[in-house]
């Protein structure tokens, strides 16, 4: 199942290692990370999407708690929470194509955020299903580039990861 | 009070009570070696490799309870005492490391003996600092020896680049220290303790199995008291002997993959299994699925929450400091009516002594080729079961787990969970500096020996009187056993050819060697280093047979129940 881990942890040279080092260590698995400081510079937050059966998410949230600079460890995906991953895509835009994809991402909600005579580069936010949809629906051929910033994520209403 | 970085180190050596400094000077630590030289609040002991000062250190930790302190310098230092770290690591023994490292600017430039401290031992300490500034030195230090002493305990490296050692900053060491990101969770939660009670006075066929959680949390006079309250069985894993006594009739002797043939059947029938410090490793438990094929309630008390439901499905999990958890449970098993079922508990006995009637450690001593089982056999009676015993791995560290009996905690020291060869003689070396007047033998096998044979010289420097009972089968012992199981009996490079002459080895370095080649002189031979030679290194080379092998015998990834027994063969 996949699920996703919020760290919170002290923003320290080499912690980010610990925690990859840690889940190749130990054979779990990363699909994706991402990480940056708080509004407390001392903190950084991390969030991790993983999957595995529940004693394996069991081990990955203990073993992270064993780490000496992680504050906190939340299974977000144990409540209700909101996922967002952004996403830059640039694609060819001439002819016909131009038009099509400028409606495509209108759909989605997504905007250009950069224009030359033969390429868009799309701005797209949501869930990673958002994202893969988007992929989905346009033609393949057309898609010069992707990047993507991994998934981070927040529990809804009160709950709360600080210190 | 403005002092520089070597004078810090110092300083918080001396404020931490460290009594000795094992290590090995170097480019990147002379500084602090000079501030070593100018006081003697603490000794150093120079070895003779990296390898072997972490071995020292980390043996001098396991037999006292205090932390071990190295030091190396950078580069080859540090990748030398990467497999003393690890070893420590395995077995959570609380060790600080300090590392020399490249000055600050040098760092990331491929500068002499410069490796990425950080990143090698990242896996294999508890935790791990690099000092870039000397305002950190202190609060680092004092950090990295509360890290390494709470909680699970295991080994914290400091790296200090050199020159952090000569600048100079305002010193004060703090009192204490305050972690918002560490704070190990000691109080278990009684709820949890009543749960257990319930299970284990409603137990018919009980079992107490304990690990190495015992002796580094010092709770074995809580655990003899529990057990003889309850009248259950107790088993010890490799690094748990000691934990209870072994000469205690309800002490069923070592489990797991060379354990007795009762340890492991009352193991795998029993219906509920009270497990105390220990993990449920893999050469303990055999294969997890044939262990989770009979139902059974399983408490597991420990500190580290990630040891529980790591192996096995877990019924009661406590989570807390040993020595409370189990003065809890007494305190509650104490003001209880109910008491164990005595009818169940007396016919699960019953079971075990004739299980135990099969006698698994039997062996023939016959007149002319020693058995090493018969070797740790007199080295028992010799001792009078007092010794300190320390082993490398293979063979002779099953015979002596398995032979020797240890009634007291902190006296049997090897590596258990990294199984590194090459230990015993530095272990002996820092068991002896934590123990000044203890006797102390290192059984070893040729091969292992090897590994760290330089510490001959170490031990002449320290006039330690360590007695090495060197178990000689010309063979890599546990691989050509191996090979002879399940290789075909092809024996790839599993013999030791070209071997030294162990006795002149010895004379060479200044102690006594003796060769013994004939059952009847085992015993004489004993008695000879641990009585006349009680103040010298002794280096005993018992010739030994070279077809035995450890039984009995859970093969890798079988259950316990499926033992190999000598008597079988």
């Amino acid at each position: 199942m996949r699920h996703i881990i919020s760290i919170l942890l002290e923003n320290e040279a080499g912690a980010l290692s610990r925690v990859s080092g840690l889940f190749s260590a130990r054979a779990f698995n990363i699909e994706s990370l991402t990480v940056a400081a708080t509004e407390d510079p001392s903190l950084s937050r991390m969030t991790i999407v993983s999957s595995g059966s529940d004693s394996v998410i069991e081990q990955i949230t203990k073993q992270l708690n064993k780490l000496i600079d992680v504050v906190k460890v939340v299974d977000l995906s144990e409540a209700p929470h909101i996922e967002r991953e952004l996403m830059l895509v640039k694609v060819r835009a001439t002819g016909k194509d131009r038009e099509e994809m400028k409606r495509v991402a209108d759909i989605f909600r997504g905007r250009i955020v950069d224009v030359t005579d033969s390429s868009y580069v799309i701005e797209l936010t949501g869930d990673c299903s958002k994202l893969d949809a988007f992929l989905e629906v346009i033609e393949k051929s057309l898609v010069l580039e992707t990047v993507r910033t991994g998934v981070c994520g927040i529990g809804r209403g009160d709950r709360i990861l600080k210190v | 009070m403005q002092l520089t970085g070597a004078e810090i180190v110092v300083k918080c050596l001396q404020e931490e009570k460290v009594e000795y400094v094992f290590g090995y000077p170097g480019g990147s630590v002379l500084y602090i070696y000079d501030e070593f030289f100018k006081q003697d609040k603490f000794k150093h002991v120079l070895v003779r490799h990296e390898q072997a000062a972490v071995h020292a250190a980390d043996a001098y930790s396991r037999s006292s309870n205090k932390v071990g302190v190295c030091i190396v310098t950078s580069g080859p230092g540090v990748t030398n005492a990467v497999t003393g770290i690890a070893t420590a690591n395995m077995d959570s023994i609380p060790l600080v490391i300090i590392s020399g490292q490249v000055p600050t600017h040098y760092i990331g430039q491929d500068a002499f003996q410069e490796c990425d401290t950080v990143g090698i031992t990242r896996p294999c300490v508890k935790h791990n600092f690099l000092v870039k500034d000397v305002k950190d030195l202190a609060t680092t230090l004092k950090k990295a020896f509360y890290i390494a002493q709470s909680g699970r305990p295991g080994p914290v490296l400091v790296d200090i680049p050199k020159d952090v050692t000569t600048h100079v900053c305002e010193f004060e060491y703090p009192k204490t220290i305050s972690m918002r990101s560490y704070t190990p969770n000691v109080k278990c939660h009684s709820g949890q303790v009543k749960k257990a009670l319930q299970l284990l006075l409603d137990a018919k066929r009980p079992m107490i199995y304990t690990g190495g959680g015992v002796i580094l949390s010092d709770t074995s006079r809580q655990l003899k008291k529990l057990a003889h309250s309850l009248g259950f069985p107790v088993t010890n894993t490799l690094m748990g002997l000691g934990g209870y006594p072994a000469t205690d009739k309800q002490f069923v002797g070592m489990l797991g993959m060379h354990g007795t043939y009762e340890a492991n059947m009352a193991m795998h029938h029993c219906d509920v299994l009270l497990a105390i410090g220990a993990r449920f490793d893999d050469r303990v438990i055999g294969n997890p699925a044939d262990f989770g094929s009979v139902p059974r309630k399983i408490i597991h008390v420990d500190i580290d929450p990630s040891s529980i439901a790591k192996r096995v499905d877990v019924d009661v999990p406590i989570v807390g400091h040993l020595p409370d958890v189990l003065g809890e449970l007494q305190a509650l098993l104490d003001e209880q009516k109910t008491k164990p079922d005595v009818k169940a508990i007396a016919a699960w006995w019953k079971q075990i002594d004739a299980w135990r009637g099969r006698n698994s450690l039997k062996y023939k001593q016959g007149k002319d080729v020693i058995m090493p089982q018969y070797v740790i056999e007199k080295l028992y009676e010799v001792t009078g079961g007092e010794a300190f015993v320390t082993s490398d791995v293979g063979q002779h560290q099953m015979w002596a787990a398995q032979y020797y009996k240890f009634d007291k905690p902190r006296r049997w020291i090897n590596s258990g969970g990294l199984g590194t060869m090459g230990v015993g003689l530095p272990y002996a070396m820092g068991v002896r500096f934590a123990n000044p007047d203890a006797v102390v033998a290192c059984v070893t096998g040729e091969a292992s020996i090897q590994m760290n044979i330089q510490e001959l010289s170490t031990a002449k420097q320290f006039r330690l009187p360590i007695k090495v009972v060197n178990l000689n089968n010309r063979y890599l012992g546990m691989v050509r056993q191996w090979q002879e199981m399940f290789h075909g009996n092809r024996h790839a490079e599993s013999y030791v050819n070209a071997l030294p002459d162990f006795v002149k080895l010895a004379e060479a370095y200044g102690h006594v060697g003796m060769k013994i080649e004939r059952p009847a002189d085992v015993e004489p031979a004993l008695r000879e280093a641990f009585g006349k030679h009680k103040n010298d290194f002794v280096f005993m080379d018992f010739i030994t047979d070279q077809t035995a092998n450890v039984y009995p015998m859970v093969a890798a990834g079988k259950g316990l129940s499926e033992m190999i027994l000598a008597e079988d063969l």
